[in-house]
């Protein structure tokens, strides 16, 4: 039912933003909604391996190594391997998320699996050197490598404090 | 996919956009091939079943994702962003940032160039660091998209929550460091 509401909202802001490029020049219009969909078509066989390999790769994870070094108990500790773990997840679309979700249900701690989440947002490796290093200016991408070095554990102890949904 | 019909992208893109593929796609294969042989040919299934419905869940999400991003970069003018995420725009434009970061779709091909072009355009550095990480932990379109059908929608709002005030921690912090470093350098 949610899904179906979030995919209703989400077309509805495509149609309207399709209507004010209408309304300049249909030409912009028809241009640009190709453009979108020519994205998609490229987008399409990486999100396919990234969703479809991604429950291999979570159904691969030792479980009880899972738990053992990322459960409620590990603290502090598990919140620093869950960090670096991220960091060097693959930054694919969907990788880190489904990694996140298998650990969590293999007995990782909520607050853990946010700072692993959440350092593979922010740092990811394979996509910070393939799309972030190209296309911005190095100086940038160090300054906010650095910058946000503490996130990880900031989002850990945030969730901490709020406690459990 | 060889009809380069978005001929503005530059080449080495599409050249490290099948490279890094091509590394996913090994890791997967790893994967798949140690669940076959570990847990048998019924888990394999089930595990490409349930992926499999995943994925046409997404599909339509992402379709209109990608329409979502390149309306936006049409309809946006570029001098209205530099002039609200200026350099000179102090802590409005982290905040305003933080915003953009918060309601713009579009994965990393799209916010890195959208960044670059921040950048480019005379934007503050610390702003544009600010966009990136507020679209990585808070951007709407990627918690529906991508992390609601693996978490929950509980789960990733606690996981929001939780994230709220950190793009404008690192996009402050990030002013901070330049601040530091420029002091240093330029003392006689």
């Amino acid at each position: 039912m949610i899904g179906l509401a979030i995919d209703i909202a989400l077309w509805l802001i495509v149609a309207a933003m399709a209507l004010a490029a209408a309304k300049r020049s249909g030409a912009l219009m028809r241009g640009t909604a190709r453009q979108g969909g020519l994205e998609f078509l490229q987008l399409l066989p990486r999100i396919m391996i990234g969703v479809m390999g991604s429950g291999y790769i979570a159904a691969a994870l030792p479980q009880d190594m899972v738990g053992q070094w990322l459960g409620d108990t590990s603290g502090l500790l598990g919140i620093a391997i869950a960090t670096l773990a991220g960091a060097l997840t693959p930054g694919g679309p969907v990788v880190g998320f489904a990694l996140g979700a298998a650990a969590l249900k293999g007995g990782a701690g909520a607050p853990q699996v946010i700072a692993y989440s959440t350092a593979w947002a922010l740092f990811a490796f394979p996509r910070l050197f393939i799309f972030e290093l190209p296309i911005m200016p190095v100086q940038v991408v160090w300054l906010r490598v650095v910058a946000s070095l503490p996130v990880p554990f900031l989002a850990a102890a945030a969730a901490m404090l709020l406690g459990k949904p | 996919m060889n009809e380069s019909a978005t001929g503005d992208q530059p080449p080495r893109r599409r050249k490290t956009f099948d490279w890094s593929a091509a590394v996913i796609l090994v890791i997967v294969i790893a994967a798949a091939a140690y669940v076959y042989w570990r847990d048998g040919a019924d888990r394999f299934y089930d595990v490409a079943w349930h992926d499999f419905g995943l994925f046409g869940d997404m599909l339509p999400k992402v379709l209109a994702g990608c329409l979502i991003a390149a309306f936006l970069t049409v309809l946006l003018p570029r001098e209205v962003i530099s002039r609200w995420v200026g350099t000179d725009s102090g802590v409005k434009g982290i905040l305003i940032a933080t915003l953009a970061g918060v309601i713009l779709p579009g994965g990393p091909f799209a916010i890195f160039p959208i960044a670059g072009a921040f950048i480019a355009v005379g934007a503050d550095v610390s702003a544009a660091i600010t966009l990136i990480t507020s679209w990585t932990l808070l951007g709407i379109n990627r918690a529906v998209v991508w992390e609601m059908p693996f978490f929950g929608i509980d789960f990733v709002g606690w996981r929001t929550l939780a994230a709220l005030p950190l793009p404008v921690v690192v996009g402050l912090s990030a002013r901070m460091i330049v601040k530091a470093m420029t002091g240093y350098r330029r003392q006689p």
